[in-house]
């Protein structure tokens, strides 16, 4: 006898042993439900990190942009009644007004990791024979490459935007005939021209933001798109992504600009994700009762089976508590080592499943994301959930009238 | 009277109190026993032995009447400290041996003092050997309940039944269940602890052999003690 386990911890523990298969059985059956648990969970965070990886570093997470322009009636003496049609504006293409003041109170936002200002506009890519139309990012690449990672996404040449440089997708660079070192030209509508140098060909990812994307510095875009010294966009990139569209609706009500979060301009992808996690805590919910009631039933026997015990140990000055605890202990102890064995089977399934299932080029599909949080979380999830479901069969053992139970 | 252990005075007791089927099985039993008294219930099946003793061990509450263990009434007791009376006051010896079948022998009978003390000790553990050594299963220390005889059990539930050292031990039928030859030893083993330690002893038992070598003899008929 273990002379450092108390009486309740001695009492379960041989119990447990004692009805050896049953306690394989539910240990096998709570290994299952915490393997699941562990597979689905790592599984998934892969999946959605992957996925938000792609989605949010080729793209900030709140733009800041010029507010719609609107007409407003002249009106006449207060009270008047008047039936006028107001036609929508066209939008001009104009800068954020005072945007370095609005920079700067962007800067000062703790929740804010990243502050980039840019310039976007549509302009016209020749290379002899061939044009297209594309759109033209005029962004300072220090601040930019932060909250977009293009040097991430590029195939060919370097990350390199001086005046004279362009950076350009892959798509566009075939249509155009053109590699890296070679000459663009680049007409705006209002006729401005300039010779820019491919200095390094992106892939996004996506085929027609492959065609259309191209990279030049804030100030060549400035003077291309007629707007000396103005920006139409100010990117963001926040420290807590979920919370990038409450970050906006504060941006927007204090200050004279539209604030758009990925959330709201990616409103698919974002219920996606929210599906996926709303599908995961189900599962989780799910496998959690099942090992519960798994637990709860064993007990439940394990009380029929042990009434002549309980109704001796009552008889030689057990109190109801010690018996209490002794059940109470059994389920923890089942529903912990059920979680060890849980977590080595999920981990060990989501390491095969992730060297065995590939994208179409043959590149992971999700990165293996194993945390030590998820297996102390699942573990501890996996005891508590234990306890709570050795509650009644505890309560109904320490309950027992010990005449009745030595009768049996 | 400073050596009662045990008095029962107008002690009733009921089932289904209420019902139309309420049953009344003990009817007034008036009763004493002195320390280092050893005492022999009979009866007849059906007649309230075991109904009786289970209110003496306080595992059961008597419907009426009152139950002074030691000089204490058991109506004013709430349900930790009858335990804990239970516990170092009480030792039982069942008739079926109700060992804890998960343990050893010496395991068993450490169990009331493990209960007690809640860690076991070297202490523990050596008056568990002591017992078991005056019990003469000093050798069997280690093997499991079921491992054993039901001789060999008996003797080993008498030596749980004094690990507290209690001043009476509740005895009900404990050779209803073994042949002449053990059911002699056990008798005798109880007899013999009961000679050394002044252990008060109340035997349930049908035999009368052994009921006639006992101090007294009580006889329970109907619920009613018969003089």
């Amino acid at each position: 006898m273990n002379r450092w386990l108390p009486f309740e911890w001695t009492m379960a523990v041989r119990f447990l042993r004692e009805g050896r298969l049953q306690t394989i059985f539910i240990i096998g059956g709570i290994s299952i439900g915490v393997g699941v648990i562990v597979f689905m969970s790592a599984m998934l965070a892969g999946l959605q990190a992957n996925f938000i990886k792609r989605v949010l570093t080729s793209q900030p997470q709140i733009q800041l942009l010029t507010p719609d322009q609107v007409a407003r009636p002249l009106r006449n003496s207060a009270g008047e009644i008047e039936d006028a049609v107001v036609q929508r504006p066209s939008q001009r293409v104009i800068s954020i007004d005072q945007w370095p003041k609005i920079r700067a109170q962007m800067q000062a936002m703790p929740e804010i990791v990243a502050v980039s200002p840019t310039i976007l506009g549509s302009v016209l890519a020749v290379r002899g024979d061939a044009s297209r139309s594309v759109n033209l990012s005029g962004v300072e690449p220090d601040s930019y490459f932060k909250i977009v990672k293009v040097p991430d996404y590029i195939v060919a040449g370097e990350p390199r935007l001086t005046s004279e440089d362009i950076i350009i997708g892959v798509e566009l660079a075939k249509d155009l005939g053109a590699s890296v070192g070679d000459k663009l030209n680049v007409r705006a509508a209002s006729g401005a021209t300039r010779v820019l140098t491919v200095s390094s060909l992106v892939d996004l990812g996506n085929k027609s933001v492959n065609q259309r994307v191209c990279y030049v510095a804030l100030r060549t875009a400035q003077s291309l798109l007629g707007m000396i010294g103005g920006i139409t966009t100010i990117d963001i990139t926040v420290g807590d992504i979920y919370a990038a569209e409450e970050i906006a609706q504060r941006i927007q009500a204090a200050n004279v600009v539209e604030a758009d979060s990925w959330i709201k301009t990616n409103a698919q992808f974002f219920t996606a994700v929210q599906a996926q996690q709303n599908t995961n805590t189900l599962i989780r919910l799910f496998v959690g009762l099942s090992v519960a009631f798994g637990i709860a039933a064993v007990l439940v026997v394990s009380v029929i089976q042990r009434s002549k015990d309980i109704g001796i140990l009552r008889a030689m000055g057990t109190s109801r508590g010690q018996i209490l605890r002794v059940f109470l202990v059994q389920g923890g102890l089942l529903g912990f080592v059920g979680s060890l064995f849980g977590a080595a089977m999920g981990a060990f399934a989501l390491v095969y499943w992730h060297s065995v299932a590939r994208q179409a080029d043959g590149t992971e599909l999700f990165p293996l994301i194993l945390e030590r949080s998820l297996f102390v979380y699942t573990a501890l999830l996996a005891t508590v959930t234990g306890l709570l479901a050795a509650m009644a069969p505890a309560v109904r053992a320490a309950k027992l009238d010990p005449v009745v139970a030595i009768r049996g | 009277m400073a050596s009662e252990i045990l008095r029962l005075e107008n002690v009733c007791k009921a089932y289904n109190v209420g019902l139309p089927t309420e049953t009344e099985v003990l009817h007034g039993i008036d009763l004493e026993l002195d320390h280092g008294e050893f005492l022999a219930l009979i009866g007849p099946s059906g007649s309230g032995k075991s109904t009786l003793l289970n209110i003496v061990g306080l595992l059961d509450q008597p419907t009426s009447g009152r139950l002074r263990i030691k000089g204490q009434d058991i109506a004013a007791l709430g349900d930790t400290e009858i335990t804990h009376l239970r516990g170092h006051t009480i030792g039982f010896v069942f008739q079926y041996h109700l060992l804890i079948s998960a343990f050893t022998a010496r395991e068993n009978v450490m169990m009331p003092m493990l209960a007690d003390r809640g860690f076991p000790s070297a202490e523990i553990e050596a008056r568990a050997d002591l017992l078991l050594a005056q019990v003469g299963l000093e050798k069997f220390a280690g093997n499991l309940a079921n491992n054993m005889s039901g001789g060999q059990q008996q003797r080993v539930a008498v030596a749980r039944a004094l690990a507290m050292n209690p001043d009476l031990v509740l005895a009900d039928e404990p050779t209803g269940n073994l042949d002449t030859k053990s059911a002699d030893a056990v008798f005798e083993l109880m007899r013999q602890v009961n000679r050394d330690s002044g252990t008060s002893f109340l035997l349930v038992t049908h035999n009368m052999d052994l009921a006639r070598r006992c101090d007294r003899i009580i006889e329970v008929v109907d619920g009613r003690i018969r003089a």
